[in-house]
């Protein structure tokens, strides 16, 4: 299957590999506990462990994009606070 | 009793899957990757980094173009959704005006969007057309070919003339599934019009208020036919919203990389205003 019409590079790879690796971890997670585990967190409303990867992953591309704009093109920073709100998310929303 | 989970139903999302794969995250991830990138054309592409996006980032006429979109879905959003909650309040509930009703309000929806727009460049026309015709006769220096705000009341009567009647029917589809107890109990009560609205009616009307003022929004933030065929995104850049926007950089000037750096930045704004809207009035419903 020829894909060079979808202009593939290395780092893009990654990224989707990445967020596929992440879902089927979600998925795996899913069978092992099910139900998702929903609770109410400092947001005050009930999120399950899905809304709480889609708040990690929406609000980390919204912190890359703060840093190119407001800080520079060095976005290894702005990756490392990514993961530190993700782990953030996770434990209190 | 215990809930049972049974994760085998999730095989029969898979078509499904496969569809919004084929449909929609291809062609997201081909964006992602052309907006990392540059190309002159013939399928050749050059690393660009996060060059794009910095560029859009710092770009005053993506703003520019950002503010416009706002204050036209937050307009439309404040004029449709009371509008449509009147218009249905008044419809009548039972007997031969419900048909005509309905077929009067669904007719606007069943237009072609490059249609509307036509029908209102025409429809505001100084020397043709019926409102421009008629506001020159008399007196009104109304003329959307130069003038920024008459461009903006063209397109946002013609937006609330064409989207409306969404918001009507679903206010009314909620509206009709109110049993009768409901107002008889308020009856007995002594309630008044603005008490069975307000506790009655309205939150009865929750579900149905929340999908409409979601696709409303989705569907105002992402306009661009109608606007472009009546205005074409002026006078100047005035009604040039961010679709008219980014057509113009990726299919006027060929420009993909930022093109797709700017589609990818609307869609996460989109993503995020979505998912706002939906969990605060899910959330209010559910402390009801």
């Amino acid at each position: 299957m020829n894909l060079t019409w979808m202009a593939w590079t290395l780092p893009t790879a990654i990224f989707f590999i990445t967020i596929l690796v992440l879902l089927c971890g979600m998925a795996v997670w899913e069978y092992v506990s099910p139900g998702g585990n929903p609770r109410v967190g400092v947001l005050r409303f009930e999120t399950t462990r899905g809304d709480r990867l889609f708040v990690s992953l929406l609000g980390s591309a919204f912190i890359h994009l703060a840093w190119l704009g407001l800080v520079g093109p060095n976005l290894w920073w702005a990756l490392a606070l990514s993961v530190v709100y993700a782990v953030g998310v996770f434990r209190y929303v | 009793m215990e809930k049972t989970w049974n994760n085998k139903a999730w095989f029969m999302v898979l078509p499904v899957l496969l569809l919004v794969a084929f449909s929609a995250v291809i062609p997201l991830m081909t964006v992602v990757n052309y907006s990392v990138q540059d190309t002159f054309g013939n399928n050749v592409f050059f690393w660009n980094g996060s060059d794009w996006y910095t560029e859009i980032l710092e770009s005053e006429r993506f703003w520019l173009s950002m503010v416009r979109n706002l204050i036209f879905s937050a307009t439309i959003l404040a004029i449709e959704i009371p509008l449509g909650i009147f218009i249905a309040l008044n419809m009548p509930k039972k007997g031969w005006g419900v048909p005509v009703c309905l077929v009067l309000m669904a007719l606007p929806l069943l237009i072609p969007w490059n249609v509307v727009g036509t029908i209102w460049q025409v429809f505001g026309r100084i020397d043709i057309g019926l409102l421009g015709y008629t506001l020159s006769s008399l007196g009104f220096d109304y003329n959307y070919v130069n003038d920024p705000t008459d461009a903006w009341v063209t397109v946002i009567l013609m937006d609330v003339w064409h989207w409306t009647s969404l918001v009507v029917l679903l206010c009314y589809a909620g509206l009709v599934s109110i049993p009768d107890a409901f107002y008889q109990a308020a009856k007995i009560d002594g309630a008044s019009r603005w008490a069975v609205f307000r506790y009655i009616q309205l939150p009865k009307m929750n579900r149905v208020l929340l999908i409409a003022v979601l696709l409303r929004f989705m569907d105002s933030f992402m306009i661009y036919t109608e606007p472009f065929v009546v205005t074409g995104g002026g006078p100047g850049n005035s009604t040039t919203f961010l679709s008219i926007d980014l057509v113009k950089i990726a299919i006027g000037q060929f420009d993909l990389g930022p093109a797709a750096a700017m589609s990818i930045i609307y869609f996460l704004i989109i993503l995020l205003l979505s998912w706002v809207f939906y969990t605060v009035m899910t959330s209010v419903d559910a402390e009801r």
